[in-house]
């Protein structure tokens, strides 16, 4: 969501010159029709940018975009919003404390600079801008953030499907409230452990692949558990010693009253959060809204979190494109395009495996290079661009097929489905299998005719957050007996779970579900239980 | 056209509240980690920020992750220069890191700067002066004014503005009080008339009747008066009571030749203490600063902290340098009198009969509390440790010891000793508990 750098870019002077500049501005602007000069910028200013921005990038790109708000933060105000998840408006927790000071500490030493912007998936779209930016910055972010992540956001189905853009601020806003009052009528400490609970489980705390279930009426439960007071009622020893007609009735009995809690319940299922928040039954109403409200802070950012290259990809390409055509156009100077040329390079600069610096696939890098080589496949395709995407190589309209792949793909999915041989081999990617039970990894595929597909297979999968996630799930709990609720973990490729934060986090779902909790690792191939872990093992 | 909004005028620090609850969290770990860093460092240095490393406990946010050191998996790096499918490649050593899958530090490993107000809370945490309130003086004695609404009566300078003028302005739209404007707008009609050269009878009755009109107004505007006294309202101060809390630290310190640099520097550095404390937690405690040699003296902070001097040592002059000003200024019936004393126990030979004398005479019937703090040799700690064998103030002061739940004696032997004495003595206790 942010652009940032390694610490830099808002100290950069190439404005300097100009700063006589300043009081004939509008003079000299209007005579060379440049959009602005120099460094300073003002409101008047950030305007004009944006609307001759806006025009191009709706005449020559096909935007589509929510309205926008800009908001003028300094240094500080944007290290308060780090913090906070990003999120103008949060709730108050001990944690947001915690990474303030970190991310305090990183910006002071000089360890990272602050991002240029932050953007809000919200309608209007909210974007953030630092005010040390200079002018020329001012544009670039404008072009990164208020069209390209806002075209994203508006458009990618992912954020369609799953997100409210126009009603998260207000909930938020509630959820801050909501949460204060409860801090002032509980306590903060009451307060702090139903959150601290819920965050370690906000990873297990969204739904991947469908909505909520729809809930069974208020009356229809109602009457399940009149139903089960009757029978406890009635409960009469002397049915116990009727013979059984057969001896496989019997199991086959508790089978199906298994079957039959396990419907009744919606089992097994993988959103955890959500489970506790329906079913718990130790917590009070006020502790079940503040699990959804965690919940559904988890499940707003679900989709940022699938689309991280694809979004980040988006905006450069959206912004490198946009601060070209200005150019072009002789909107901008070239003292300022050098400035964001820079700034544009220090943001996609990628380093290798083996260089010091390197720490992951930088996404605006992997994203801009797909989205330009979405470009060149559509508009000078070679031979083997024909062979591996018949359907878009040389069908020249660069623009649809690049707003089509925004609209319709997160990373896993866009990756593979676009990430091409040329690409691999610019990128020089290779497969490294690690196996932990060997001193040594394997070099597995490299950028050659046998290995794109796997080099493309295997990134995809990485970007695949529903994969590359521990896979939780609540499969059994009775009810009326012990009340242990039974998670399963599929464990996939012998990748057993963390143990020390395991066995925190399990006392976390003990806190919020009240009675013994047990994990059993299942292994996904085989269906064997690999080993078993239960709170009774654990202790306080 | 998008909106534009300037946040930059928004307040600051928007989450210090969660810094202060994530302080909260680590209370007991950063307290533990400040007070091992003042105890080997020097004392003064509490009087300032400090960087401290995260709390472990209490500040994990665990959730389930996969284990690092299990399974199968793929990494997908970029820049290969000369592998070839099949090539090997060792791991770099144990503990995962390394150049492949770049692993950064973990956020919880990093130091943080806490601000002077929170050291010196953490610090001073759980200490407190025993019985700071004396029971007799629980009777108001102060009174301050605090704003309670508004009064039909008070002195000119209590006048409220705002809410007169309103009172005005509503009795003059209710009496329907003649505005400038109308009476202006009359005027200027009449002085038309008036310079039309030729005037008929029809123009003459107009003007007489503009005339009385105007008349009636400017009486009735006499009658109904611009700010009339019941129009006035004045701010109105409830006298608030203020319990008594006055408290003199009377620190009384021996810089007599006997005391050598490392007593001094010992003795010193409790008052250093002693003062941070008093400053931090009670805003308005007064303190008064007696050093003693043969003769005994009232110094300022300064002078105490700072100054050199030599001579014998005669500890009843402070006792009696105490007690004067106690009587002066400090009359114990409206103070809460507290004392403590530090010295190397050394006294000239008769006058320690004479301290305890002072003490049970006087200065133990003014006082609340009463420390003395005695430095000794490092050698010599073991040997007194526990007895009550000791120099002729320690011997001294043991009699008083038993006879005064209100006194308190300990021996400081290193730098180390300080804190722990210090706390012991100002420890918040529920009830001054005394073996006696």
């Amino acid at each position: 969501m942010a652009i940032q750098t390694s610490k830099s870019g808002q100290t950069s002077k190439f404005g300097q010159t100009s700063k006589p500049g300043q009081t004939s501005k509008s003079g000299q602007t209007s005579k060379s029709g440049l959009l602005f000069s120099g460094s300073d910028w003002d409101f008047k200013t950030l305007s004009r940018a944006y609307e001759a921005i806006e025009a191009i990038a709706i005449e020559e790109l096909h935007l589509d975009i929510y309205p926008v708000q800009m908001e003028i933060i300094s240094s500080q105000q944007m290290l308060d919003a780090y913090s906070s998840v990003g999120m103008p408006l949060m709730y108050r927790h001990w944690s947001f404390g915690k990474h303030f000071l970190y991310q305090e500490l990183l910006y002071r030493k000089g360890g990272r600079g602050l991002a240029y912007e932050l953007v809000i998936n919200s309608n209007p779209c909210i974007v953030y801008l630092m005010e040390e930016n200079t002018m020329a910055l001012q544009a670039l972010v404008t072009a990164h953030a208020a069209l390209g992540h806002n075209h994203f956001f508006k458009n990618n189905h992912l954020f369609r499907q799953w997100t409210d853009a126009s009603a998260i601020l207000s909930y938020l806003d509630f959820a801050k409230g909501y949460i204060a009052r409860c801090e002032e009528r509980h306590g903060v400490a009451a307060v702090e452990a139903i959150l601290d609970a819920a965050h370690a489980l906000m990873e297990q705390g969204v739904f991947r692949y469908r909505r909520p279930p729809k809930l069974s009426s208020e009356r229809q439960r109602e009457g399940v558990r009149e139903r089960l007071e009757y029978e406890e009622r009635s409960y009469n020893d002397l049915w116990r010693t009727l013979p059984r007609s057969k001896d496989g009735t019997k199991a086959s009995g508790t089978d199906l009253g298994i079957a039959e809690r396990k419907k009744t319940l919606n089992l097994p299922e993988e959103n955890l959060l959500y489970f506790l928040e329906k079913n718990s039954l130790v917590l009070e109403p006020w502790q079940r809204e503040i699990i959804r409200i965690v919940r559904v802070v988890a499940q707003y950012f679900y989709p940022q979190r699938q689309t991280q290259v694809m979004n980040e990809g988006c905006a450069t390409f959206v912004h490198y494109t946009l601060m070209n055509m200005l150019f072009d156009r002789g909107l901008i100077s070239e003292g300022a395009m050098l400035e964001i040329l820079r700034n544009h390079s220090n943001v996609i600069f990628q380093p290798g495996f083996d260089d010091p610096r390197f720490s992951g696939i930088n996404p605006y890098a992997l994203g801009l290079d797909m989205m330009q080589d979405i470009q060149r496949i559509s508009t000078e395709p070679t031979a083997e661009d024909r062979d591996w995407f018949p359907d878009i190589a040389g069908n020249g309209n660069w623009r649809e097929t690049l707003l089509d792949a925004w609209a319709n793909h997160r990373d896993e999915s866009f990756i593979r489905q676009y990430l091409s041989p040329a690409l691999m081999r610019r990128w020089r990617f290779f497969v490294l299998a690690d196996a932990a039970s060997e001193p040594h990894y394997e070099v597995a595929s490299i950028h050659n005719e046998r290995g794109y597909e796997k080099i493309r297979a295997g990134l995809a999968q990485s970007y695949d957050i529903g994969a590359s996630r521990p896979d939780i799930q609540v499969v059994d709990v009775d009810l009326l007996g012990d009340r242990q609720l039974r998670l399963e973990h599929k464990v996939k490729n012998g990748i057993m779970l963390e143990e020390a934060s395991r066995d925190a986090t399990l006392r976390h779902i003990r806190t919020l579900w009240g009675y013994e909790v047990s994990l059993a690792a299942i292994d996904a191939q085989t269906g064997g239980t690999l080993n078993e872990r239960s709170t009774s093992q654990i202790g306080e | 056209m998008p909106i534009f909004v300037d946040r930059r005028l928004n307040p600051k620090d928007k989450s210090l509240g969660n810094r202060q609850r994530f302080l909260k969290r680590a209370r007991e770990e950063l307290k533990r980690s400040i007070r091992d860093r003042i105890r080997t460092g020097k004392i003064a240095d509490v009087d300032s920020e400090h960087a401290v490393s995260m709390p472990a406990r209490g500040t994990g946010e665990p959730s389930f992750s996969d284990a690092k050191d299990s399974g199968r998996r793929q990494h997908i790096l970029p820049g290969n220069k000369h592998f070839a499918p099949g090539d090997r490649v060792p791991k770099p050593g144990q503990g995962g890191g390394g150049s492949s899958p770049g692993k950064t530090a973990s956020e919880d490993e990093f130091r943080f700067v806490l601000s002077r107000e929170e050291v010196l809370d953490l610090f001073f945490e759980d200490l407190e002066l025993p019985d700071m309130v004396k029971l007799n003086l629980k009777e108001i004695l102060s009174f301050k004014p605090r704003r309670a609404g508004f009064a039909a009566t008070g002195s000119p300078t209590n006048i409220n503005v705002g809410r007169t003028m309103r009172n005005s302005h509503g009795r003059r739209i209710a009496l329907r009080r003649p505005k400038q404007e109308e009476l202006d707008a009359i005027a200027k009609q009449l002085a038309i008339l008036e310079a039309e050269p030729q005037s008929a009878a029809p123009a003459r009755q107009r003007i007489a009747a503009l005339r009385e009109e105007l008349e009636r107004l400017e009486r009735r505007r006499k009658r109904i008066a611009y700010v009339d006294p019941v129009d006035i309202r004045f701010n109105r101060f409830d006298a608030q009571p203020v319990p008594n809390a006055n408290a003199v630290m009377f620190c009384l310190m021996d810089v007599s030749g006997s005391m050598g640099e490392r007593e001094k520097d010992l003795a010193k550095r409790f008052f250093v203490l002693l003062h941070l404390f008093l400053k931090r937690r009670y805003d308005r405690t007064e303190i008064v600063f007696i050093r003693h040699t043969h003769e005994a003296q009232e110094v300022d902070e300064e002078t105490f902290f700072y100054n050199t001097q030599s001579g014998g040592t005669v500890v009843s002059t402070a006792l009696e340098e105490m007690h004067r000003i106690v009587a002066q200024r400090y009359p114990s019936n409206e103070w809460n009198i507290y004392a403590a004393q530090a010295s190397d126990g050394d006294n000239f030979v008769t006058d320690s009969e004479r301290c305890i004398g002072l003490m049970d005479g006087q200065i133990m019937r003014l006082c609340q509390y009463f420390a003395y703090v005695e430095i000794i040799d490092e050698r010599e700690s073991h040997i007194f440790g526990s007895t009550d064998n000791g120099t002729s103030l320690w011997r001294a002061y043991s009699v008083v010891n038993q006879r005064w739940p209100n006194f308190q004696m300990s021996r400081i032997a290193n730098a180390a000793d300080i804190y722990p004495v210090f706390r012991q003595l100002f420890a918040r206790q529920p009830v001054l508990q005394k073996s006696a």
